[in-house]
């Protein structure tokens, strides 16, 4: 059942009984479900959308376009592979336009990001060039806006 | 001074004196809005800012604008495979509270009955007797669903019977109508040649049920005023943009009293519908998701906590019965109040018939409806000890 992926997208910290009564089914048939996803790389991990900058420990994060000339037999699959290996990187996409692989790297500073980039990334045979961005500000991230919720402006009791 | 007799004679909203004593209050839970808890979708608000800064700030048609009435005549045809001439048999309104009242003036002369089913919204009663007439209630209860049956309409029927005023979904029980009996009622309808008011404010609020066009039933066309609008499926309350549809006679008539009181609609609201219209579908499928979760819990916890309660088919209000604690709705819902802070509608405001019962809206989040649950249900174990 989509249903149940739905709600845990939103809040996966509920309980298999909530979820029973939010879908009208039983907790044991929704933990079996769940279950059954896990095994099944469905749901891949449980994660939590963090404002780091509120806490004043924002990691730095970039973003880098790589253009990469393509090998007969494996694409890009292979230098996607190379990169996608470093811890630092957090998120690997193939994508259209003029670059290929946009790529999300973490870092504690600027130059850690830098020279992660120069040392690592730009010296992989086959990458032809990389374009770094730096993320100055998050306005929204996996469906979340980053501001503070805005109140219930409704009138307690109408009819 | 002197205060119309008429006016006078209709008693102030019961729902005005729990609005007073909430808004008094801190740290209420208020399962009593009548309105959806999510923002007008932003692409409707988008569009709405962008046709003021192209300086769409004029009246418009008294009808309403031609693109929103032909963009709903497509909708509905679409729909429910009802045709309304987009020219001269739809009418703009402000909300479908406006279309009520323009719809009773139309077609009643003084003293003349409407027949309406209870538990109903709040307003119907009101509208009838300020349009002159009088209104005829015809009691339901859990027994059928709180729908009536078709012999009870039929047997409210006297010589001055005018029309049938129907809203299912159902404000506030969330009931629907049979198919069957809706066109039992059509029958009646036709043989007394009585008009239907069908207010369909609930009809993309529905949950694994269809929805029946009344207008869509053999020999309803001719002599239904449809009445829908934005408020509910889109979340646009406060734009207050609704319409009805019917003949040609009628939404002239209809037209005649718009245009004198109120002129049209705001354009703003009207261009913010269009969009609603053509691309909102997506943003309603999501939200009655979301109502259909909270729904599913807010009834499950209630009967487990010995407060029986149906399984609402539409709109986003559970309506249990509260008689197994021997209190009535308005001691119920006081206490709730003041010993939980827990604020929901006493079933009696929406007629007779709904003494014994509370209306919860689920139209508010997921958290708020568990922590309404929890003390709820501390208070009904409270008392019923």
């Amino acid at each position: 059942m989509e249903e149940i992926l739905r709600i845990l997208e939103e809040d996966c910290r509920l309980s298999a009984e909530e979820i029973a009564s939010m879908t009208g089914k039983s907790p044991d048939e929704v933990k079996a479900t769940i279950e059954e996803y896990e095994r099944k790389g469905i749901i891949r991990r449980y994660k939590t959308v963090i404002d780091w900058e509120k806490l004043g420990e924002e990691p730095v994060i970039a973003f880098i376009d790589v253009r990469v000339s393509p090998e007969r037999g494996v694409g890009f699959d292979d230098v996607a592979e190379r990169i996608y290996r470093f811890p630092e990187v957090r998120a690997v996409y193939l994508v259209s336009g003029p670059h290929d692989l946009r790529v999300q790297v973490s870092g504690k500073s600027m130059k850690e990001v830098a020279f992660f980039v120069a040392e690592k990334l730009a010296t992989i045979d086959r990458v032809q060039s990389t374009n770094t961005h730096f993320l100055l500000k998050r306005y929204k991230e996996d469906g979340v806006i980053f501001e503070a919720p805005e109140g219930d402006r409704r009138l307690a009791i109408t009819p | 001074m002197h205060i119309s007799s008429r006016v006078k004679s209709v008693p102030a909203s019961g729902i005005r004196k729990f609005f007073d004593i909430v808004s008094q209050m801190e740290d209420v839970i208020s399962l009593g809005v009548g309105e959806p808890d999510f923002v007008t979708p932003w692409r409707i608000r988008e569009a709405c800012i962008y046709s003021l800064e192209k300086g769409y700030t004029t009246y418009t048609s008294n009808y309403g604008l031609l693109e929103l009435r032909e963009a709903l005549s497509a909708y509905i045809e679409d729909k429910y495979g009802v045709r309304y001439d987009p020219k001269n048999q739809i009418l703009i309104t402000v909300g479908v509270s406006e279309a009520v009242d323009l719809a009773l003036r139309a077609i009643l002369e003084p003293g003349e009955e409407v027949i309406i089913p209870e538990p109903c919204f709040v307003a119907y009663q009101p509208c009838v007797v300020f349009a002159g007439g009088v209104p005829v209630s015809v009691s339901t209860g859990p027994e059928t669903g709180f729908a009536p049956k078709p012999e009870q309409i039929d047997r409210a029927v006297t010589p001055k019977t005018r029309a049938i005023m129907l809203s299912f979904p159902s404000n506030p029980t969330g009931a629907i109508m049979p198919r069957d009996d809706l066109q039992a009622l059509v029958d009646i309808a036709k043989a007394h040649d009585l008009y239907i008011i069908s207010d369909e404010i609930y009809d993309k609020l529905i949950y694994g049920v269809e929805h029946t066009c009344v207008a869509s039933l053999d020999g309803a066309y001719e002599r239904t005023i449809y009445l829908n609008g934005f408020s509910k499926a889109f979340a646009m309350t406060g734009w207050r943009i609704g319409y009805a549809a019917s003949n040609p006679e009628v939404i002239e008539a209809m037209m005649k009293i718009h245009q004198y009181i109120i002129m049209c609609a705001p354009i703003t609201a009207q261009m913010a519908a269009i969009e609603a219209l053509k691309n909102g579908e997506g943003d309603t499928a999501e939200m009655l998701r979301q109502y259909d979760r909270r729904r599913r819990l807010i009834v499950a916890s209630l009967n487990k906590m010995g407060l029986d309660c149906l399984d609402p088919k539409g709109a986003f209000y559970a309506f249990p019965c509260i008689k197994s604690t021997s209190l009535s709705s308005d001691e119920f819902s006081e206490r709730l109040l003041y010993e939980e802070k827990v604020a929901v509608v006493p079933g009696n405001v929406f007629g007779k018939c709904g003494e014994g019962y509370i209306r919860c809206s689920y139209a508010t989040n997921l958290q708020n409806i568990q922590q309404a649950m929890e003390r709820m249900a501390r208070f009904v174990q409270k008392i019923s000890r």
